[in-house]
């Protein structure tokens, strides 16, 4: 939670004595408050105001950075428990659990490098690998290791390991960067906390149940250990919720700082019996059901408050589906989604097939293009930048107006592309028309439909009349 | 130290709907944001219905038609298979009025709804085509054939509630009153719908679904928005049931119909399709939606195993 400066204020000598290089206590204050100045600054400020200033302007969940020199993930430091009240700070981050006993980890990496899609002008993958000491041995954990860096160094690592040996082996052997230690819980708590603190790492925590894992946060605080995420391992999918939402909840709302830190969620460990979907002619139907409902879990601990979730699989299907619901979810609920200005082929134009123009709402242009695809009419989407405002708002913000429009279309150079020069506009900017066809020289608008629902027909109807 | 869980104070709780004749169906009734059993009472699992359409549609994907195709020709068979599948509730989308489509008479529509009402015993929820002007003309012959029946009308928006209201009113009918991704306009249109004389208790609100990757984000954020305003903060107008048209707006997309070869990276079809229907489902179940419309029976399979896993932490 934020402290203003005058409650920072209270706090200071009030003698404006001038040393802190400010000419009143309550200039430095605000400048405290903004984060410009720091409060040792000041020297008649005792030890205990220090220390009350710095809990109240930690964050009510704490964040931390993990990973690698070239890839660094800040997760945590979340302020709202609703995304439209504020956009979500840092994003989810998907790992993908390896064993140190898997014969093919190779195999393994290579689909977390190969699991990169573009979606809306966003590069979306596999974040992190989850290392799992299986094994139990310290070698074959510092193998699995070698493996992985000298195949993928700069994939940020979390190291599962519960036995404190191991841990302090692993952590003294790899140089690769900043991984979370996942291991700490009651019965290894002081070892574990021993290797975070001297090799400066997150902690991972677990323990049954929201009481359990405050005493172990408030125990490691204790320590000096307190860049932790946290894990009260749900046995359903009821249970995650609860205690996601109870976690994030305290945090928040009643500042519990032994709860005001990320949550990790093993998807797979939340998935208790077997079921059936339809029955489909493969081998490995158990395998494919698990991994569907794997997505599902996750994409709870997606929508409710999880920093890190890891996967036992990562087929492209699931990846793409969950890549999707994290891009979704930490959207900026006040910025709308935007696609870039561009001129676009839906199915495969060419110089005779129609071209539509509409704004760069990413909404609008998700919509416009799904019904030319359901038209099965090839076409040319011309998507304009108007600040990700649809239609109507863009027409009446002046952002799509005739000019600009005219202007688009000339410098695109599309008109190089086409054999004709007929442009269709959204029905709902009709009165454009004249406006544009004044602009933009020997060019004839057609009004297209106000409602992307009723594209297909319109252009079936359109191409009807062409031929 | 001593923990205790932070509840919130719920003003209300949410109208419980039951409709059906042979057999009954109940779902919301809720008095806490979606699942949290921990601060208040569920006395009803969301419900699940399997869309069937009236006339064969013709904008099924490969992965529906697959499971629809030797039925969809003929709704009362379309229903029974649905039935055998463990369907809970039907609902019956009149597509073929549309003027794009078939452009079907009100009286033709009417007969289908008819013929299966009397043919399966499950409740139905009898849907327009979602063409404001010509659902108006539609809806009401359907509403009033169906008289008695105990179904859920819709959908009502801002451009034909006053017919459609005033119809399934005088058919005992609950409704879909639907609007446009706007907390206010939902309330808008709830407010002008009881102004007809329409009982509020029995209106569904429909904010207006989309699929995951496509306007999600606002759908999900809605539906909070609209559960915090009726059950936090007092606005007793918008303390309805959701219904989330999940079907209708998935299998419309590119994820559930291009095939791997098209786009080696999305990996394979199926799992991609059902999956995409799932977790837009389930998504909403989250922000609040009690009614779902579905269409993929392996979807609602997973959806339903969710539903029970979620439950699984109701204290009776």
């Amino acid at each position: 939670m934020a402290i203003t400066g005058i409650e920072i204020f209270k706090l200071l000598p009030k003698t404006n004595c001038k040393k802190c290089g400010f000419p009143t206590c309550l200039a430095f204050a605000m400048k405290v408050a903004q984060g410009q100045a720091k409060i040792d600054d000041c020297p008649d400020v005792g030890e205990e105001v220090k220390a009350k200033l710095k809990e109240a302007s930690t964050p009510p969940i704490r964040g931390f950075e993990f990973g690698t020199d070239t890839e660094k993930i800040k997760i945590g430091e979340e302020t709202v428990l609703f995304r439209h009240e504020k956009k979500f700070n840092n994003p989810v981050v998907l790992a993908f659990e390896i064993k140190d006993t898997d014969e093919n980890i190779e195999d393994k990496i290579n689909q977390v490098i190969q699991s990169q899609i573009e979606r809306v002008g966003q590069i979306l993958k596999v974040d992190a690998v989850y290392l799992r000491n299986s094994s139990g041995s310290a070698e074959v954990f510092k193998n699995a290791i070698k493996t992985l860096a000298e195949k993928s160094p700069q994939i940020p690592l979390i190291f599962g390991i519960e036995n404190p040996e191991i841990a302090l082996s692993a952590c003294e052997y790899y140089r690769g960067g900043r991984p979370i230690l996942y291991g700490a819980k009651e019965e290894n708590l002081p070892e574990m906390a021993e290797i975070a603190e001297k090799f400066n790492i997150p902690l991972g925590v677990s323990a049954k149940g929201v009481e359990k894992i405050i005493s172990l946060t408030e125990s490691l605080k204790s320590k000096g250990v307190e860049d932790l995420i946290v894990n009260t391992e749900p046995s359903t999918a009821g249970k995650l919720l609860k205690d996601n939402t109870v976690i994030r909840r305290s945090a928040l709302k009643k500042g519990i700082k032994a709860l005001g830190y990320p949550i990790i969620t093993f998807a797979s460990s939340i998935i208790n019996d077997n079921y059936s979907v339809i029955p489909r002619s493969t081998s490995d139907e158990e395998s494919t059901e698990k991994s569907l409902y794997e997505t599902i879990i996750a994409s709870l601990a997606i929508l409710k408050y999880s920093s890190i979730v890891v996967l036992e699989s990562i087929p492209k299907w699931k990846n793409l589906v969950l890549f999707t619901l994290k891009q979704n979810i930490y959207s900026d609920p006040q910025v709308p989604m935007q696609v870039k200005q561009d001129i676009y082929k839906v199915g495969e134009p060419d110089e005779n097939s129609p071209i539509i123009i509409t704004t760069n709402f990413a909404l609008t242009y998700f919509l416009v293009r799904g019904e030319i695809e359901n038209s099965k009419v090839p076409a040319w989407l011309a998507i304009m930048d108007c600040d990700g405002l649809s239609v109507l708002t863009a027409w009446a913000a002046g952002k799509f107006s005739a000019s600009k429009i005219a202007q688009f279309i000339k410098e695109s150079g599309i008109e190089q592309k086409l054999a004709h020069r007929e442009l269709i506009i959204p029905g709902y900017v009709a009165m454009l028309k004249g406006a544009i066809e004044d602009k933009l020289s020997g060019w004839k608008v057609i009004v297209g439909t106000k409602e992307a629902s009723a594209i297909p027909a319109f252009l079936k109807s359109y191409m009807r009349s062409k031929n | 130290m001593d923990f205790v869980i932070p509840k919130e104070t719920y003003t209300g709780s949410i109208p419980e709907i039951e409709f059906g004749k042979a057999k009954t169906v109940r779902f919301a009734g809720e008095s806490a944001l979606p699942m949290h059993f921990f601060e208040g009472a569920f006395p009803n699992k969301p419900l699940i219905a399997f869309e069937i359409q009236d006339a064969q549609p013709d904008d099924y994907p490969e992965e529906l038609s697959k499971v629809y195709s030797s039925v969809w020709d003929d709704p009362v068979r379309w229903a029974k298979f649905c039935a055998s599948l463990g369907a809970e509730a039907i609902a019956l989308r009149l597509m073929s009025s549309h003027p794009d489509s078939k452009d079907s008479k009100p009286n033709e529509v009417a007969d289908i709804v008819k013929k299966v009402l009397s043919e399966i015993e499950l409740p139905l929820i009898i849907l327009g085509s979602n063409h404001t002007e010509k659902d108006a003309e539609v809806l009401p012959v359907v509403a009033d054939a169906s008289r008695g029946y105990n179904c859920i009308i819709g959908k009502a928006q801002e451009g034909n509630y006053k017919t459609i209201a005033a119809s399934a009113m005088a058919g005992g009918h609950s409704l879909i009153a639907m609007s446009e991704l706007d907390v206010n306009l939902a309330k808008q249109l709830n407010i002008l719908i009881t102004q007809t004389g329409f009982p509020k208790e029995k209106i569904v609100i429909d904010p207006m679904c989309s699929a995951l990757g496509y306007g999600f984000e606002y759908t999900y954020s809605v539906m909070e928005r609209i559960r915090i305003a009726g059950l936090l903060q007092g606005d007793e107008m918008l303390r309805s049931p959701m219904v989330a048209d999940v079907g209708f707006y998935v299998w419309k997309t590119k994820e559930v119909q291009a095939t791997q070869s098209d786009i080696p990276e999305w990996g394979s079809l199926y799992e991609r399709a059902v999956i995409w229907e799932a977790t837009t489902a389930c998504s909403f179940l989250l922000s609040g939606a009690e009614l779902l419309i579905m269409r993929h029976p392996g979807a609602i399979k997973i959806t339903k195993k969710f539903i029970d896993d979620l439950y699984s932490e109701r204290t009776e």
